[in-house]
């Protein structure tokens, strides 16, 4: 039983804007009210629900593959050993229990992978199951996935829903995400997809065929979270369009799009970028049907992982610097690249304005999640400087001035004017991402509500207050005091369910024995043993 | 009673296949598996006949010898924990937080067979993909430094020269093989191509390639101290950038030769600048059944794949340092655990010789010359045998293992975590 009084409450859900008011706790919810238990005096402080990250890349093999990859980055981090807590490693590819902390001592409670190959799925429970404090789930990557295209050029719509249902039933996921839609199949013969319309070779499919059938799919199955869609030509000169294609391909149909910094520039392919923004923010200013992460960079050294093969390989031609590729049997690729932004770089300095402009011309904060696309645009730490920039128009106008100059002139960012208010900022980093993913016990404080709740202490400067926060509630204790860990919990695995008609499984069955090295029947994750505290979140039919 | 998709994690294959038949409690058929797999779970399923703990060579109880290794443990001042390439995930995870516990170091395998892979991993990145691509797209295969026919004898028939595959229909007539090694091996007769290199020349061969694919200028000397002609060399680098999909599978010749990382490095920046032409990957060909693991394991709990160090509370890497044959060769480890390995049987005979004047406790499920060494010895159950787990393929892929017979012996996961949390109660006192 747990009790804070007097604190100014943003539960933007239920409709509260800085009200200073009880919120009570009791058996990992939120209560009514509550007789006993500790108090907390939270006079002069701010009181919203856990944070929520809805794109991160932070377990499975692409994170460890990176981990694996750069003893130069963790060694200017070190995370000590405490009486409580795991040693680890920190900055941009944390390891597991210093990716748990550190989300927790920011006051988020709960956080999303976006991009797990189902072949690997059990090397991210493995993961989360090291990952303490937070809750977290997955996205499994279907975008590429051979057995889908063949099903849809064969046009077995049902089987193909089917499919999607045993894929995230035998790998405990939590939605449907697709990368680069066909580019990374075509990637596996040293290709890629250009646009909505190109056939995946060998497959006799689309990218449009693939968005649209998978979106369908997700509405179909009643997925909590709709389709998750990280679009083809990520990162080039002119793929704005390509962007404002794919959304117009959902046809009315929900679907999440990712980082959308990364896609949303102009400009011929080589060139340098332009930013697109302004239309892509209409079009979703108009079309409600459509949310979207931003993906901001910051600048500084981070790593690139992406689910998209021959964007790595981009990516390692444009740096020089060393190059990671995993293709994956049937389902996936992977690139892994390390990258610096740099403030005097003509084309850094225009995805760090893109960003910003993406959060301050989109005019309904439920439509936007707060993300950095951890670790590509930058670690998830920085989240605290990103509200800053958001909530602090004088903060960013110095900033503005330590940028390349040349490219921030053709953006529009040195005039908007816009500021957001915390309630706006407790949108976008719990109350927009929850709703988003159909979290309905989270990202809110309404009575029954899981008693994630983070208290900062208030403070002009914004970013010092999301840095540190004075306490953060997990399940109802107590687990973080002025940054410091005081217990180590484990949260739970979110994970899906959705109703499917077993007969494809023969089908399946057969695909696997031509196709893959693993046998069907060793493929699925067992739930008793990789999810040691498993969450179901129902499907819409099943609530 | 029959037992199917049973897991063999003798080798880095971890052939996923095995119908295994019990009666009663002992093995009777083994399907599917090789030569070294039907070894495999015939020799773990046989009751091992040792008591469950010995000090000294004298059987105690389990508590007795948990007491008296804890108590080893935790009075060291630089312990060191080795092995782990034989067990599950599920120990791994438990011995490195035993490691951090003691303050000492952790060490697997790896540090003395593909240590010099993830080392060329840190340095040049690597390009790679998972066997099912292989056998799906692969119609150029390279075994470099590896003999599979006698190392790994299912690889070829299971992922990479005779399977058909989604885009090799025709299987091994779809395929190329070449076999690269200082001599004749048993995998020679399934080659179509040997080249034969001198000792000590890889590093040499694979420069001269990817000078050849790079469209550089040649040192033809070098080259031709190869043991391989211009000729030759030629014909390799044009077939390699001609292929539709190669892939090399980088065995311990290579890692572990006159070069050892310079040559891995050689291998990755080769397959690399191979992808300026054509889809080229490269396999590490781990050997023990969890090898992987044990890398995967310590990455993701300290960032670093072999040879860490938890001294001065957090997780430092250092090859050279922090590494089993280094830290037992100056004689610096005053205690040591080894879990699921044989160093005495494997080592350099001066490791081996600090190995005897320290306190050793071992855990195994058989008797080697380390728990014949050792002063504390378990005997504990097979993981894939009598316990589930989670083990690795050589391309990192999770697998779980099935449970196949019960066994009166405790996991390892089991005895570790009873000594982490024995160490715990001794330190905090």
């Amino acid at each position: 039983m747990l009790k804070s009084i007097n604190g100014e409450v943003y539960d933007p859900a239920n409709d509260i804007d800085g009200e200073v008011r009880d919120v009570c706790i009791e058996n990992g919810r939120i209560a009514d009210s509550v007789d006993g238990g500790r108090t907390i005096d939270a006079a002069g402080m701010v009181v919203m629900p856990g944070g929520v990250d809805m794109h991160a890349h932070i377990a499975g093999p692409k994170v460890n593959t990176a981990r694996k990859m750069r003893p130069e980055d963790h060694r200017l981090d070190p995370v000590p050993r405490t009486a409580q807590t795991r040693s680890g490693v920190g900055k941009t590819v944390p390891s597991t229990f210093a990716t748990g902390y550190r989300y927790a001592a920011m006051g988020y409670t709960t956080a999303f992978d976006a991009a797990v190959p189902p072949i690997a799925a059990r090397h991210a429970h493995e993961e989360f199951s090291d990952i303490p404090v937070i809750d977290k789930g997955f996205f499994v990557l279907m975008g590429n996935n051979e057995y889908i295209m063949q099903q849809i050029a064969a046009g077995e719509r049902e089987r193909m829903r089917d499919y999607v249902a045993w894929l995230l039933e035998a790998t405990k996921g939590y939605a449907v995400k697709m990368v680069n839609p066909g580019g990374v199949e075509m990637w596996k013969t040293l290709s890629n997809t250009h646009g909505l319309d190109e056939e995946v070779s060998g497959f006799g499919v689309t990218a449009r065929q693939i968005v649209q059938s998978l979106a369908e799919a997700s509405m179909d199955l009643h997925l909590p979270h709709p389709v998750h869609i990280h679009c083809n030509n990520l990162g080039i000169a002119g793929n704005w369009e390509t962007t404002l294609e794919t959304m117009k391909a959902l046809d009315g149909r929900r679907g999440h799009m990712a980082h959308v910094q990364f896609h949303s520039y102009g400009g011929n392919p080589g060139d340098l970028f332009v930013s697109r923004v302004r239309e892509l923010a209409d079009y979703i200013n108009n079309n409600p049907n459509i949310t979207v992460d931003i993906g901001q960079i910051l600048f500084g050294d981070t790593t690139s992982m992406t689910g998209d093969g021959p964007l790595g390989y981009l990516l390692h031609q444009v740096t020089g610097r060393k190059w990671v590729n995993v293709d994956v049997e049937n389902e996936a690729g992977c690139g892994i690249v390390p990258i610096e932004y740099k403030d005097k770089s003509h084309m850094h300095t225009t995805q760090w304005a893109v960003g910003l402009e993406w959060y301050l011309m989109v005019r309904d904060p439920w439509r936007i999640a707060l993300s950095t696309d951890h670790p590509n645009g930058a670690s998830f730490v920085a989240y605290p400087q990103v509200i800053r920039l958001l909530m602090d128009r004088e903060y960013r106008r110095e900033t503005l001035k330590k940028v390349n100059q040349k490219a921030i002139a053709k953006t529009l960012l040195p005039d908007l004017d816009r500021e957001y208010s915390l309630y706006e900022i407790a949108i976008i980093t719990r109350a927009a991402p929850a709703r988003i993913l159909g979290l309905k016990h989270k990202g809110h404080l309404g009575i029954g509500a899981d008693a994630d709740v983070t208290i900062y202490n208030k403070c002009d400067d914004q970013e010092e207050m999301f840095s540190v926060p004075r306490y953060v509630i997990k399940e109802g204790e107590i687990l973080v005091e002025d940054g410091s860990i005081c217990r180590e919990t484990f949260g739970r695995t979110l994970y899906v369910s959705p109703l499917y008609d077993t007969a494809v499984e023969k089908n399946i069955r057969e695909y696997f024995k031509k196709y893959y090295t693993i046998e069907f029947e060793n493929y699925p994750v067992q739930l008793e043993h990789y999810l040691p505290r498993p969450c179901e979140i129902p499907t819409a039919r099943d609530s | 009673m029959q037992v199917d998709h049973a897991v063999c994690a003798f080798c880095g294959c971890d052939c996923d296949d095995i119908s295994v038949t019990v009666e009663g409690d002992r093995i009777t058929k083994v399907k599917n598996a090789c030569i070294l797999g039907k070894a495999w779970f015939f020799n773990h399923a046989r009751p091992a006949g040792l008591p469950v703990a010995r000090i000294d060579g004298k059987s105690v109880s389990l508590e007795q010898g948990i007491e008296e290794s804890a108590r080893c443990l935790a009075e060291a001042r630089y312990p060191l924990v080795y092995g782990l390439s034989s067990t599950s995930c599920e120990t791994q995870r438990k011995a490195i937080a035993l490691a951090e516990e003691l303050g000492g170091c952790i060490d697997c395998c790896t540090s003395v067979c593909h240590g010099p892979s993830g080392m060329a991993l840190q340095g040049v990145g690597e390009p790679t993909c998972t066997l099912g691509e292989v056998k799906n797209r692969a119609d150029l295969i390279i075994y470099w430094g590896s003999n599979p026919a006698e190392s790994h004898p299912r690889h070829m028939a299971r992922y990479a020269v005779t399977p058909k595959g989604m885009f090799v229909p025709e299987g091994r007539k779809g395929r190329t093989v070449i076999l690269v090694d200082v001599r004749q091996t048993p995998s020679v007769r399934i080659a179509d191509i040997f080249l034969q290199i001198k000792p000590g020349k890889d590093f040499e061969v694979l420069w001269t390639l990817q000078a050849l694919v790079s469209g550089q200028i040649l040192d033809k000397a070098s080259a031709e101290s190869t043991g391989l002609t211009m000729e030759q060399l030629a014909e390799l680098a044009d077939r390699m950038m001609h292929c539709k999909f190669g892939v090399i599978f980088v065995g311990q010749g290579l890692t572990q030769t006159r070069g050892k990382h310079f040559n891995t490095s050689a291998a990755f920046l080769l397959v690399r600048a191979l992808n300026r032409h054509t889809k080229f990957a490269l396999i590490p060909m781990r050997g023990h059944g969890n090898v992987t693991g044990i890398d995967n394991v310590l990455a993701w709990q300290t960032g670093y794949p072999f040879g860490v160090n938890f001294s001065l509370g957090y997780p430092r890497f250092n090859p050279g340092e922090y590494t089993v044959v280094d830290i037992l060769g100056r004689a610096e480890a005053d205690a040591a655990l080894v879990v699921a390995a044989d160093p005495v049987a494997s080592l350099p005979a001066k490791t081996v010789k600090h190995l005897d004047s320290i306190p050793m406790i071992s855990l195994d499920t058989h008797e080697s010359e380390t728990t014949r060494n050792a002063h504390v010895a378990f005997t504990t159950a097979t993981a894939g045998v009598h316990v589930e787990g989670t083990v690795y393929r050589m391309d990192n892929i999770p697998i779980h293992l099935r449970k196949v017979l019960p066994s009166e012996y405790p996991s390892d996961e089991d005895v570790i975590g009873r000594l982490l949390a024995r160490v715990k109660e001794l330190k905090s006192c």
